[in-house]
């Protein structure tokens, strides 16, 4: 039971999704990621992925059926397999392969955003294919949106793994002073406001859930759509905000980077902010939490790889220092 | 890498405007080699004398911004302002880089 082993059945998984069977000179499978809640292999054109092992099953196949849907098309990357007859029983649909007792899905490979060139991420593609997404109606029932317990599944692994060394033996605490100033639905302990839970987000928004589908060599690739469906659900959208807004509110993100962002999401009508003026008021509970999650990974990183933080993961700890020093009524439940 | 002398944390290099400064991971406190306050000290006397600026004569077009975008809004416990973002542009720090594309 390794992953290595799970990378191997998904690499097979995927080569025989690219092609019927025959002999063959393709590449090898090649590992695009590997970590307990998602492991990725890409063979030619398609992509396997191992979901958690903890993932639930009937959730797991609602959000692949939204995926799949003609609802988000244009938004979400579709899997591959043919859809579902309407409407899909839980549980069966795609997911039913597995692999060590783990949900495989495949996907057609799509090309992500350059790492090497992060100016040219597409910050405005990715903006308004979030307002479109917030704009969907949902379907119902669908499962909630997955940032809250991620940001307190980072919060206990930072716990979990202790004080890095040679940094500040305090930063643990601050972390968790700012995480206690959330309020109950932040931290994953309560529904979100109901004036503000109903809509449709992706979860966990970062640079590296955006390709372009399809791939073409010699033309421009197709349009950038969303990937990776574990975290969706129904929540507050300016959670899918809060991620570059944290960035941006610890100085690490560019004043016109993050207002091309911005912009471009109220451009398409996005549901998360205010149209106009001050967007804070409902960016800063989400944008906070993310500021602690963020941090309490740099911790549990850093901790574990035997280092102590780095410039950059320094400015999220002193952003944490700065939350936990707010006035109190900042922090109370009523907060949204 | 060297310890700090005071609560014997990690020193970190930056570049501050050309000068090298050591900081401390743990207390936050400064190490300055010998000559660098003297650097530190010249630059803010220049930065003096530059201000107050003289107020801009009327122009035909708008000067090529430094600033290309107005103040922004923030939230209360955000860092100082800041218009390239620190580790924006052409000194994009790689663990700004990772953290831009993970969870």
């Amino acid at each position: 039971m390794t992953t290595a082993s799970v990378a191997r059945a998904l690499g097979g998984l995927a080569h025989q999704g690219a092609h019927p069977p025959a002999s063959c000179d393709c590449a090898p499978p090649e590992v695009l990621a590997d970590r307990p809640d998602g492991t990725v292999v890409r063979s030619g054109p398609v992509v396997a992925k191992a979901h958690a092992p903890d993932a639930d099953p009937s959730d797991l196949a609602a959000r692949l059926a939204l995926a799949a849907s003609p609802r988000t098309a244009g938004i979400l990357l579709p899997p591959l397999g043919a859809p579902p007859a309407p409407p899909a029983p839980p549980g069966d649909a795609r997911a039913a392969r597995t692999v060590e007792g783990r949900a495989v899905t495949l996907w057609p490979y799509g090309r992500p955003v350059d790492p090497a060139d992060p100016d040219a991420a597409p910050w405005e593609e990715a903006a308004v294919l979030l307002a479109r997404l917030h704009r969907t109606p949902p379907p119902d029932p669908f499962p909630p949106m997955r940032g809250p317990a991620k940001a307190a599944r980072a919060v206990a692994r930072m716990r979990a793994a202790g004080p890095p060394p040679g940094g500040d033996p305090d930063a643990g605490r601050t972390v968790l002073a700012a995480w206690r100033s959330l309020p109950g639905w932040a931290r994953g302990e309560a529904p979100a406001p109901a004036h503000r839970a109903g809509f449709l987000c992706h979860g966990d928004l970062h640079l590296g859930q955006l390709v372009r589908h399809p791939v073409r060599d010699g033309t421009p690739d197709g349009r950038w759509l969303l990937i990776d469906v574990d975290d969706a659900g129904l929540g507050d959208p300016a959670w899918d905000l809060a991620r570059p807004a944290a960035w941006y509110a610890a100085g690490l993100l560019g004043t016109g980077v993050w207002l091309r962002f911005l912009d471009a999401y109220r451009a398409e009508g996005g549901p998360a902010v205010r149209a106009a003026g001050d967007p804070w008021p409902e960016l800063d509970v989400p944008a906070r939490a993310l500021t602690v999650q963020t941090a309490a990974l740099a911790l549990a990183k850093s901790a574990a790889e035997g280092r102590g933080p780095d410039e950059v993961e320094r400015l999220m700890l002193d952003a944490c220092a700065r939350i936990a020093s707010l006035p109190g009524e900042l922090a109370a439940p009523s907060a949204s | 890498m060297f310890q700090c002398p005071k609560c014997h944390g990690q020193m970190h290099t930056y570049n501050r405007n050309g000068v090298q400064i050591e900081q401390c991971g743990g207390c936050r406190g400064i190490f300055l080699d010998y000559g660098e306050l003297e650097s530190l000290t010249r630059l803010e006397s220049q930065w003096t004398q530059q201000a107050p600026p003289a107020p801009p004569a009327p122009q035909a077009y708008p000067p090529a911004q430094q600033q290309p975008y107005p103040a922004a809004p923030g939230p209360a416990w955000g860092a100082a302002p800041h218009q390239g973002g620190h580790y924006g542009g052409h000194h994009r720090h790689k663990s700004f880089g990772r953290m831009l594309f993970s969870s």
